[in-house]
């Protein structure tokens, strides 16, 4: 065996451990700075397309820093991934019930309300939310309803109860959505009850009421119904606001109302991670986030409510009155934050089951 | 006989349809002027001109290039060293070693990834791109292995063993005489690998950390926001890329057998 030979192992394997701890360096969370630049980096997690590319780039002019954006495509995953022991994400965007869980889990870490200036102009009706009651770690970021659009060619009065999905001259020309919750939600408020019901027996009445109405049901679908409504597949989706508004881009008469029972409010909101490396850009980066005019713009691209109070005079007047992105204010008092059910939840997934076996 | 035939034919173009349909109705409303799949209202490459300006997406690309570059370096380091080595050893150890190197192709990803991901958060390894790069080693590497060795079962031993007669040093025999014979297999091993790293849905989805978002998690978690003819174009661009890199390296393969 020649020297040359033996030698040149080790040496192939050092180099190959050296190019993975630099790459593992180079995406090392701990690395406050890239060594290279010293400029600092701010890994975003948030849902895919949340943030426009011209906001991250006037951000990162203004504090000399990287935005990093990461995506996940539901809450369970956002969860899942944290508690997997992902470290190295400064913010990240939850909705209401994730922000709760987050919280209990230990993963959030305490905002410093000096430092988010903007965040003291939220509307009234978004301040000391159930899953968090004292504001102390998150600020809501966008927000919304749940209603039906409908095609007003083909429903010519227009629809004020949530009844109306259980027409059956409408029948194969429904869309629910496909989140067991907001499903039996609507059907609750209908019948009278809180969205949160905990009752068994008043859940499983709601149950035989979507059983009833599941031939009248074209599909259960929480990602597309837009383009249903848009293409005149379906005359009637049970859907957040923002895909609606976009459904009307395509298909003018389509409209969007929250029944007169009332339904769910929501928000997807900013918090900042306790194992965030960088805490202090974070936190301002959630005050330009919420910024009026920076979050108006969002709110115009993305077609859900921004926040800040005065965002409402920033926008465009048809994005104002649009009832799909900005619920009028004699609305609010009819809608409701969805909340952790506890046990109940069982009875709901056993529940939603058996009205998808049906 | 005649009839049987055609039936048979008729099979394989059913067999051909099955699959290649959906991928051609994707590619083709990739080209939809609407937003909306449901109809077609003419011909655009406006989708791929948002697709080019999506900074978000061309750094999920780049990320996915990266990944799938180092990945299959290193797989390729290791697959071809270990098939080597495999070489020397006793035929019933081989074909336990043979054995347990088919094990992570045919495990269902899901576990995989789950193992992996326990496996990193264990040790304490924070999720990154270098946890990301290692997970796509770990499946490339039996890929590699398969590749390669079915290659190296097929040479003549005896050039070898002619070459260290002749006074050549094991490295130098490697350089000169089995790495060029083995080489056709070792390109294609690499560009399946690549492939498969490119295309990685489950494992990266478990063991991605900041910063690692490829492109197939970018793609899945833009259907969320709703379905768009962008989608369409970039499946279409994977689609095309994927393939041409299968294609060479079946091309590489057979050119060289």
């Amino acid at each position: 065996m020649k020297p040359s030979a033996r030698s040149r192992i080790p040496a192939c394997l050092a180099a190959v451990a050296a190019l993975l701890s630099s790459c593992g360096q180079a995406a090392e969370p701990g690395g406050q700075t890239s060594e290279t630049t010293g400029v600092q980096i701010l890994h975003y997690f948030t849902w895919s397309d949340y943030v426009g590319p011209e906001i991250l780039a006037e951000f990162e002019r203004r504090e000399q820093a990287r935005v990093i954006v990461d995506v996940f495509s539901s809450n369970e995953e956002l969860l899942a991934k944290l508690q997997s022991g992902a470290t190295g994400y400064d913010v990240a965007v939850p909705s209401d019930f994730m922000v709760a869980i987050m919280r209990q889990e230990g993963l959030l870490a305490e905002l410093d309300a000096t430092k988010i200036p903007n965040a003291e102009s939220l509307g009234a009706h978004l301040q000391h939310l159930p899953f968090d009651p004292e504001q102390r770690y998150s600020v809501p970021y966008l927000w919304g309803t749940v209603g039906i659009g409908y095609d007003s060619q083909f429903i010519t009065t227009p629809p004020d109860s949530w009844s109306v999905l259980w027409d059956s001259r409408y029948a194969g020309r429904i869309s629910m959505l496909n989140d067991q919750r907001e499903v039996f939600g609507a059907t609750l408020r209908w019948l009278g009850h809180s969205l949160n019901e905990t009752d068994p027996r008043v859940i499983e009445q709601a149950k035989h009421k979507l059983i009833e109405q599941k031939v009248l049901v074209k599909t259960y679908t929480s990602d597309h119904y837009d383009q249903l409504l848009a293409s005149g597949e379906v005359v009637l989706a049970q859907g957040w606001g923002g895909p609606v508004a976009r459904a009307m881009k395509d298909r003018p008469s389509i409209r969007y109302v929250v029944p007169k029972e009332g339904g769910t409010i929501w928000a997807d909101c900013l918090v900042m991670l306790k194992s965030a490396p960088q805490k202090d850009l974070a936190l301002r980066f959630i005050n330009f986030l919420l910024d009026p005019e920076v979050a108006a713009r969002t709110s115009e691209r993305l077609l859900f409510a921004a926040s800040p109070r005065s965002v409402g005079s920033l926008v465009k007047p048809a994005i104002r009155s649009n009832p799909a992105i900005y619920p009028p204010d004699e609305l609010l008092g009819r809608l409701e934050w969805m909340r952790d059910v506890g046990q109940a939840v069982r009875v709901y997934d056993r529940a939603w089951t058996e009205l998808k076996m049906h | 006989m005649r009839r049987r035939w055609s039936w048979l034919c008729c099979a394989t173009w059913t067999t051909i349809l099955f699959l290649y349909l959906p991928i051609g109705v994707l590619i083709l409303f990739s080209f939809n002027a609407s937003r909306l799949s449901a109809s077609w209202q003419g011909f655009t490459f406006d989708w791929y001109r948002l697709l080019a300006n999506d900074r978000s997406l061309i750094t999920a690309a780049l990320n996915s290039c990266f990944i799938a570059v180092v990945s299959t370096g290193l797989a390729l380091c290791l697959g071809v060293s270990g098939v080597l080595g495999l070489e020397g050893l006793r035929a019933r150890q081989q074909d336990v070693i043979d054995s347990a190197i088919m094990l992570p192709l045919v495990i269902p990803e899901v576990m995989m990834g789950v193992a992996l991901m326990l496996f990193f958060v264990t040790i304490r390894m924070p999720l990154t791109l270098a946890t990301v790069i290692i997970g796509h080693v770990v499946f490339n590497v039996p890929l590699v292995m398969v590749i390669v060795r079915s290659r190296l079962k097929k040479l003549d031993r005896r050039l070898t063993e002619a070459a260290r007669d002749l006074g050549a040093s094991r490295w130098q025999v490697f350089r000169r005489v089995t790495e060029p014979l083995l080489r056709p297999a070792i390109v294609g091993a690499g560009l399946i690998a690549f492939t498969v790293s490119l295309d990685d849905f489950i494992v990266t989805f478990f063991v991605a950390g900041p910063g690692a978002t490829t492109l197939p998690l970018k793609v899945y978690s833009m259907i969320k926001a709703g379905i768009t003819p962008e989608i369409n174009a970039l499946s279409t661009m994977v689609v095309v890329a994927s393939m041409s890199l299968v294609g060479l390296s079946l091309l590489l393969q057979r050119k060289f057998v």
